[in-house]
């Protein structure tokens, strides 16, 4: 079986936290072998959420804020920058009928 | 030269010239500060320089080269104290381009490139605008807070957002690839339209209008036409450069010489510019003659109507009233129903106007906005009806904020004053 585990806070307190700390954390699962794909991210100022309805895409700047929809899954890609990140989550079935959150994954910084 | 003279050519190229440079310094550097910091050095050396040496040939190349090494040569201090900048100036320095060869081709698509970067749909639409007057235009933050009615503090704290945003979630410096191209160019229409608009009928303050902001729109417009000539996009482009050529070409007549407003039917249209007019007739044939034409050619094809009528008297309503139905089926928006109504009234006579004016005002929208009870007021006088056309009247004025339309409505309440007095 394989388990998502999301991590939720405030981004505040979230900031203060020591990256070394998570990537130790990393380290260890990987050891255990338990480890398959995790990653920070950044701040939710740099969100873009895109829907898709009627065939036309159209695009919020922010987080996705809707709390009558749950989140139902997740993709994790490389892209060469945030149009081509938008144009494949474009390609994603769920984003005719839900929303796709784009956001940027944050590199740890261990010193 | 005297100093005061050659500070004068020095502002003269900033003025030019500092925003095409920022833009290619953007390309080169990738960063937005980065790339304003070495804005300002290359300025600080050419105050110091160009006095002693005199202006260079071409002071553009000059501000880009300089810009850069500026910038460079900051990385390079900075290194000892910020991991991986080294690497970041060793990039850069890699890549050095001829200045001496710049064409202006790639300067405009540097411009270009910034305007699409700026208008990018990841931003949030304020900020888009708020991002393209700060950075394309180079008006301060204090005059797009005057123009829009917002503090300062919100205007910078906007830019400092999207900036962040571009640089954090890695939005492309670029021109945008064919298939993305009509939806990026709609973002940038109404940034444009926006922006001409403010310039127009400057939404506060002294002046009925801000002919730089308008120049600037016309300017942009014309680039991103010339640079898309070719693409499915250019439809809307066309008809937009047309809608604000044609109004353009009314800006002498609509004040007089004390600065006071005039309105369409008042205005002398001797002093219509006929060059605006000749363009943006040829721009509306164009846009409306390939069949993919939107809101922006049809609100064209009526400013079109216009320009070629010679008196309120011999336009075609007729047509114009169709053109603002056409219109709504693409965007229903109160503010065309509104001027849809005060057409059926210039077709059909002031009872009429009155009827399809006070119907939108029974629905409820608009309330705030003056020029809706200045129509009303305006069909209320035309019919005699003095009261309730003061009562108008003074609506209108208490949601005014441009002062040549204050004074225009407190003519207009005096005179209804006058009439009742009698």
């Amino acid at each position: 079986m394989k388990y998502l585990c999301l991590v939720y806070g405030d981004e505040a307190k979230m900031a203060e936290m020591n990256d070394a700390e998570c990537m130790s954390c990393v380290g260890g699962l990987i050891d255990s072998g338990h480890f398959i794909a995790g990653e920070a991210l950044q701040p939710v100022e740099t969100a873009t959420t895109l829907r898709i309805r009627n065939g036309k895409v159209s695009y919020t700047d922010g987080p996705f804020a809707e709390t009558k929809e749950q989140l139902a899954g997740f993709y994790l890609l490389e892209a060469r920058d945030l149009n081509e990140a938008l144009d494949k989550a474009a390609k994603i079935p769920p984003a005719r009928i839900g929303s796709i959150e784009v956001r940027p994954i944050r590199e740890l910084q261990p010193d | 030269m005297t100093t005061a003279l050659l500070n004068q050519q020095i502002e003269d190229v900033y003025r030019k010239e500092s925003r095409r440079v920022l833009a290619t310094l953007l390309r080169l550097l990738g960063d937005f500060q980065l790339a304003e910091e070495a804005l300002q050095d290359a300025f600080t050396v050419a105050l110091k320089q160009w006095p002693s040496d005199g202006v260079p040939a071409n002071p553009r190349a000059w501000l880009v080269s300089t810009g850069r090494f500026k910038a460079i040569d900051g990385l390079r201090r900075q290194s000892r104290f910020v991991h991986g900048v080294d690497e970041l100036a060793d990039q850069l320095e890699a890549d050095t381009p001829d200045f001496v060869a710049f064409a202006d081709d790639d300067i405009e698509d540097d411009r270009l490139r910034l305007i699409f970067t700026c208008c990018h749909p990841a931003l949030a639409e304020d900020s888009r605008v708020a991002l393209t007057l700060r950075e394309v235009c180079g008006l301060t933050t204090e005059e797009i807070a005057s123009a829009f009615l917002s503090r300062p503090s919100t205007i910078a704290q906007r830019i400092v957002r999207a900036k962040a945003k571009i640089r954090d979630a890695n939005i492309p410096y670029q021109i945008p690839s064919a298939a993305e191209l009509p939806e990026r160019i709609n973002a940038v229409l109404q940034v444009l339209y926006l922006m001409y608009n403010e310039g127009y009928s400057a939404s506060s303050g002294e002046n009925v209008t801000r002919a730089d902001l308008s120049a600037e729109a016309i300017r942009l417009a014309e680039l991103v036409l010339d640079l898309n000539s070719d693409s499915t996009a250019d439809t809307e482009i066309a008809g937009l450069l047309a809608l604000m050529l044609l109004q353009e070409s009314r800006r002498a007549a609509r004040s007089d010489a004390q600065g006071e407003l005039v309105l369409m039917a008042d205005q002398d249209r001797r002093l219509w510019n006929r060059d605006f007019i000749e363009k943006g007739l040829a721009l509306v044939r164009r846009a409306l003659g390939d069949g993919r034409y939107g809101p922006y050619s049809i609100q064209a094809a009526i400013a079109a109507i216009h320009a070629e009528s010679s008196s309120p008297d011999t336009t075609d309503w007729h047509e114009i009233v169709g053109l603002y139905e056409v219109l709504l089926r693409v965007n229903a928006n109160p503010v065309i129903a509104l001027n849809r109504a005060v057409a059926v009234g210039m077709r059909d006579g002031a009872a009429a106007g009155a009827r399809a004016v006070d119907e939108i005002y029974d629905s409820g929208v608009l309330a705030d906005y003056h020029l809706l009870h200045a129509a009303r007021a305006d069909f209320q006088r035309q019919l005699g009806l003095h009261q309730a056309a003061l009562t108008a009247y003074e609506t209108a004025i208490g949601y005014a904020q441009q002062l040549p339309e204050i004074r225009f409505l407190e003519k207009r309440i005096a005179e209804m004053r006058a009439k009742l007095a009698r």
